[in-house]
């Protein structure tokens, strides 16, 4: 094994705790904008395909690349923007909160 | 040591890192929520600045090119959506982030294999794995679009040999690894164990009840954030590491939390094929000649606005009619007439948990007079009237009082103990869970069949001369 991977290893063990740690805090309230969020954070996987893409040299690997490209793009702005509009809707409740419209 | 663009992209990773957490913290209340999404949403910005600059990046045409459409196409339908299919939007968005790390595990397995490198046992590893869950995620999330868009049926779907047919491919997906990882399989071999694992994607989420989706996604969620990861692995770039385990382990968490609510394990709800058996014995025990009590939306009005205390009961048929502003007036309107009015939000109401407290905030209606389920079940022997808007699963007593019942020990709002229940329903039909409902035979209960929007703005017009 070499080097590298078991320090991989490490950050794998290290944020499965973070993440647990971070997430058992969240009321149930917010459950779905939650995992709409951490939803959008996956798409982080685009990163990856941003490099296949930016390093392709064959036909082959360019159209891999780009079709991923795409699709990870689509998992991060839209995981996003879909997540800010549920989250939109929790606004701080006010005492005359019916015509709030034209604000 | 690193050189500099190599120690600015190492840098700006762990800032990024650390906005994921900090983002995600801050999604943990209600007041910061938006906030912390925008906090995760920066620092994914930054990480994907940073990776720009990455030496091994050396054109950037195709990069601008699907990232502009896959933001436009995403933004797009994140838009459009409507409020009532958000769920499905997120399976959507998760299927495409699946697909997205099992093609970059392929892609990086070919270029390392031509151009002749040795593939490590713990890159093997990590591709395979990589592809196979990555591809799974991505079926597996567009079946339970389709079953939440009713494009497919919600019903499970089961055939003879299912579990048989399944075992096998599952079986040839770790063959086909196996083979990739110790015996240098060749691009082909990766290929082929791509496409048997986009089957088993499929047929894993296919005899699955629509009822039970809210769980699947958030399996395929965790699996996706995992596929992440392990790409990470593949292309030792810890920031991808890092964000997939965040997702996959909160995503796993979520999970659990959420089958807790329903009181069933997660192996019950993935190979359970709930609500397939019982189909037929509800078909059976309706036509027994049970009579059901309709009303009209003016005596429901007098029915409320004379009661002390009303308890509303939202559902998914809520959300399809999009009554949330409806019930509010309507809620508003009794309140003025001195009628204490409460919701009972059953933690998987909807399609997911918080579905309802999502739609009921964004008609204003206040937080503190939302009850979940523990709170509010103690009140209905005292509460004069229930009105159930399109709820059915969540309050069938069932659940509480019949051992033969697929549901059977899922915890209920406990309605049926108030002194009156309303039910407002499109028809007779079964809720998700497609089984039939004892509630709505019950002496006390009144059936207003319609449109939950409709039928509340008729009770709400007669309610002003009641």
């Amino acid at each position: 094994m070499s080097q590298e991977l078991i320090l991989g290893i490490y950050v794998f063990i290290m944020a499965i705790f973070v993440g647990f740690e971070v997430i058992s805090r969240v009321p149930s309230v917010l459950h779905t904008p939650l995992m709409s969020g951490t939803n959008a954070i996956h798409g982080i996987v685009v990163l990856g395909a941003m490099l296949i893409a930016g390093s392709a040299d064959t036909p082959l690997l360019h159209a891999i690349g780009f079709i991923a490209v795409v699709f990870g793009a689509a998992n991060v702005f839209g995981g996003f923007v879909v997540t800010d509009r549920m989250l939109e809707m929790f606004k701080k409740r006010e005492p005359a909160a019916t015509e709030k419209k034209d604000a | 040591m690193l050189d500099f663009r190599a120690s600015v992209i190492a840098v700006s990773y762990i800032v990024s890192a650390v906005l994921f957490i900090f983002g995600l913290k801050r999604l943990s209340s209600p007041a910061t929520a938006r906030s912390g999404n925008r906090v995760a949403a920066v620092g994914m910005a930054l990480a994907l600045a940073a990776t720009l600059l990455d030496a091994q990046i050396v054109s950037f045409w195709t990069i601008a090119l699907g990232t502009l459409i896959g933001a436009v196409m995403g933004i797009y339908f994140a838009r459009t959506v409507q409020m009532t299919a958000m769920p499905q939007m997120v399976a959507l968005f998760n299927g495409m982030g699946g697909a997205t790390a099992a093609l970059v595990s392929v892609a990086e397995f070919i270029r390392l294999t031509r151009a002749g490198e040795a593939i490590g046992l713990g890159e093997g590893t990590s591709i395979v794995l990589g592809t196979a869950i990555g591809a799974i995620s991505f079926t597996g999330s567009i079946i339970a679009f389709g079953k939440l868009q009713e494009i497919l049926p919600g019903k499970p779907l089961q055939f003879p040999l299912q579990r048989l047919i399944n075992a096998l491919i599952l079986i040839a997906v770790l063959s086909l690894g196996v083979v990739v990882v110790v015996a240098d399989g060749t691009a082909q071999t990766l290929w082929g164990l791509f496409a048997a694992a986009l089957i088993l994607g499929a047929m894993f989420v296919l005899p699955i009840g629509g009822g039970d989706m809210p769980v699947v996604i958030s399996i395929l969620n965790s699996l996706t954030g995992l596929a992440a990861a392990l790409t990470g692995f593949v292309l030792h770039n810890q920031m991808l590491v890092v964000a997939g385990v965040l997702v996959g382990a909160s995503g796993t968490l979520l999970t659990l939390l959420m089958s807790t609510a329903m009181n069933r394990s997660v192996a019950n709800v993935l190979f359970g094929a709930f609500g397939a058996a019982s189909n037929d014995a509800a078909a059976a025990s309706t036509a027994v000649g049970r009579t059901v009590r309709q009303t009209t939306p003016e005596d429901t009005a007098i029915a409320l606005a004379y009661a002390r205390s009303v308890v509303i009961v939202p559902g998914y048929g809520l959300a399809v009619a999009e009554a949330q502003h409806t019930v509010r007036e309507l809620a508003t309107d009794l309140e003025k007439r001195g009628v204490s009015v409460k919701y009972a939000i059953h933690p998987v109401a909807g399609r997911m948990p918080g579905h309802m407290n999502v739609l009921l905030a964004e008609a204003n209606v206040p937080y503190d007079q939302l009850l979940e389920m523990d709170q509010v079940n103690g009140e209905f022997p005292q509460t004069d009237v229930v009105l159930v808007v399109g709820a059915n699963d969540v309050v069938n007593p069932a659940a509480r009082d019949d051992p033969s019942s697929p549901i059977y020990g899922m915890p209920i709002l406990d309605v049926d103990r108030a002194r009156n229940i309303i039910v407002l329903k499109r028809s007779m039909g079964h809720g998700f869970a497609g089984i039939d409902n004892a509630l709505f035979y019950h002496e006390k209960t009144r059936m207003l069949f319609g449109d939950a929007r409709q039928s509340l703005t008729e009770v709400g017009q007669a309610l002003k001369s009641a």
